[in-house]
């Protein structure tokens, strides 16, 4: 456990010493303002490539610990090529008959010359083909998966081999797994339903907290602060509620005991409604606190470089400690509120028969 | 005149916080006065403020 | 809103869904189900081994009552015994002296009897012995003082009559 906390610990200082190698020269106030704004964007979305940090010389941005990852672009056909052949945007790749390019985190189809047309809000409306490519956020749940993988099928294995007792890193994950399930699933579940849903439970519950702990590292990805991907996370609940619903709950959408007939048709859009937003919310409260978690912390880093003097860079330097600490607190309370949520809606799905107590 | 969305968000958000406050109070009550139920108490505090925060939240992004 | 739906990228919601999903079948084939079994069995070998130690516990307290109630029983019949033994001997005491005493009270009543009989028989041949002897007498005085017979034997009639009822 202790070394656990000095290891995050030191990550967290990585953080703060790496995070801005953006803001090295000395220039003027709004122009530092703005290119922090603009890194912090840029760092919000996901990113077709791969690098530890960029700096300017000589009005050149130089890139370090580049990596280009593949891109798949599905366009009448299957196109891979690597993200580097993009110049982050400069360049215009040709593969067949049809030009791509590279403009704000997003390939847009062009022609030779690579000229994007904007309509009144500034908003491109170049076609843009289906973008499979595997981005720093595809690339960084995969390796999320992969570790899962390992780590807790050495768990697995380490009962066999132990008499049934966890061995190594396995006793520190297996009482939150005895947690998810004695107090997230069993509660919320119900004992003779829970079985079903643990996999799900477990999967998700380590899945976001490990992502949202490794948004925290200097590597920069924000993952689970991404709406697709808390869209897709929300969609999995959404399905499994409504796949494995019995027909009470059914009932209770469509023909709420207990209450006038008047009622119960008033009732129906409401609880059609509720049968959307309830998976909404989940999604949207996970994206909402990654990001503003990240905006904050950003910020406070920013900050350090617009003061530019002893007093305030030491302040918001103790800030985005004291945030980074919350946001540690933060990862987990957001993996455990999404599993929770999602247990309780699995909950209501299988409640066999409803007391008369509301 | 027109009022901009922003100020509704904000409204939004001020009763979000106020219920949530008052969750949070209440729950710090219950578990005073019953330390044994802490669990159940937290429990359904968490469940319930994160409801409300959902409104928030769907408050922000309708700006 | 817009802003949400701007930032909504395809590609990403696909690998995303695909990874979950593959991760969520891979990790329940591959570790939740033999972790979570493994963590069932242990807790029902706990329960198990509660059970039978409590088991246990229970047959040692049953064992005891029992020895309790053998002992007791044992002691109460040892008690019993005693008693009856010590009741039978009295009686023994009692039947023996009662017997004792009729048959002392018998051989007294046998010898009274016996005693009376020969009281009895003695008195007859007294009584035949001083008639014999008075005869002897009267004759003897009268052979001297009476002449006639007939007189005679009237008088020593009477004189005998007057004995009899004396005696």
């Amino acid at each position: 456990m202790k070394r656990i906390f000095t290891a995050l610990f030191a990550l967290l200082l990585a953080t703060i010493a790496f995070a801005n190698p953006t803001v090295k020269e000395k220039e003027t106030n709004g122009s530092v303002k703005d290119e922090i704004k603009a890194y912090i964007q840029h760092h919000l979305k996901d990113s077709h490539d791969f690098y530890l940090g960029s700096y300017k010389e000589d009005g050149k941005k130089h890139y370090v610990g580049y990596v280009g990852l593949p891109i798949i672009i599905w366009d009448n056909g299957l196109n891979i090529f690597s993200s580097s052949k993009f110049e982050h945007g400069k360049a215009v790749v040709q593969k067949g008959t049809n030009y791509y390019k590279l403009y704000h985190g997003k390939i847009y189809k062009t022609d030779a010359a690579g000229t994007i047309t904007y309509d009144d809000a500034h908003h491109p409306t170049n076609e843009k083909p289906l973008d499979l490519s595997i981005t720093k956020s595809v690339l960084t749940m995969l390796l999320t998966a992969l570790l899962m993988f390992f780590l807790f099928r050495s768990l697995a294995r380490s009962y066999s081999k132990n008499g049934n007792i966890a061995m190594g890193i396995g006793r520190f994950f297996e009482p939150i797994i005895l947690y998810v399930r004695d107090d997230i699933a069993i509660p919320n579940i119900g004992q003779k339903h829970h079985g079903r849903y643990m996999s799900f439970l477990l999967t998700v519950f380590f899945f976001i907290w490990f992502l949202n702990l490794l948004g925290l590292t200097p590597l920069g990805i924000n993952v689970t602060g991404n709406i697709a991907v808390t869209f897709g996370l929300a969609l999995i609940t959404f399905l499994l509620t409504n796949l494995t619903a019995n027909k009470n709950y059914w009932a209770h959408i469509f023909w709420m005991p207990g209450v006038p007939v008047l009622m119960k048709i008033a009732l129906i859009p409401i609880e059609l409604l509720g049968v959307i937003i309830k998976p909404f919310s989940l999604l949207i409260r996970l994206y909402a606190n990654m990001q503003a978690g990240h905006i904050v912390l950003m910020s406070l880093i920013g900050l350090m470089f617009i003061f530019n003097n002893w007093l305030g860079t030491s302040l918001s330097f103790a800030l985005a400690f004291a945030i980074s600490i919350i946001e540690l607190l933060v990862a987990l309370l957001q993996a455990y509120i999404f599993t929770m949520l999602s247990a309780l809606y699995f909950g209501f799905a299988v409640e066999e028969h409803h007391e008369e107590a509301h | 005149m027109e009022i901009p969305l922003i100020v509704g968000a904000g409204l939004v958000v001020i009763g979000v916080g106020m219920g949530i406050g008052k969750i949070g109070g209440s729950a710090m009550e219950a578990i005073a006065r019953q330390p044994e139920a802490y669990g159940k108490i937290q429990t359904a505090m968490l469940i319930a403020a994160a409801l409300i925060e959902g409104i928030g939240f769907a408050a922000l992004f309708a700006v | 809103m817009e802003k949400l739906l701007g930032e909504f990228s395809f590609g990403l919601f696909i690998w995303q869904t695909v990874i979950v999903t593959a991760l969520i079948l891979l990790l329940r084939k591959f570790a939740w189900k033999p972790i979570l079994n493994t963590i069932n069995e242990r807790e029902e070998g706990i329960r198990s081994a509660m059970e039978s130690a409590e088991e246990a516990r229970q047959e040692m307290q049953h064992l005891q009552a029992d020895n309790e109630r053998i002992l007791k029983e044992a002691r109460a019949e040892r008690e019993g015994l005693l008693k009856e033994a010590r009741e039978l001997r009295q009686k023994m005491i009692d039947d023996a002296k009662e017997e004792a005493k009729a048959q002392s009270e018998q051989l007294l009543a046998q010898a009274k009897e016996a005693i009376e009989n020969e009281k009895q028989v003695a008195i007859t041949s007294l009584k035949n012995e001083v008639a014999d002897l008075s005869l002897q007498i009267a004759e003897s005085l009268t052979k001297e003082h009476l002449s006639s017979d007939k007189k005679q034997t009237e008088l020593v009639q009477k004189l005998l009559k007057e004995v009899d009822l004396k005696a």
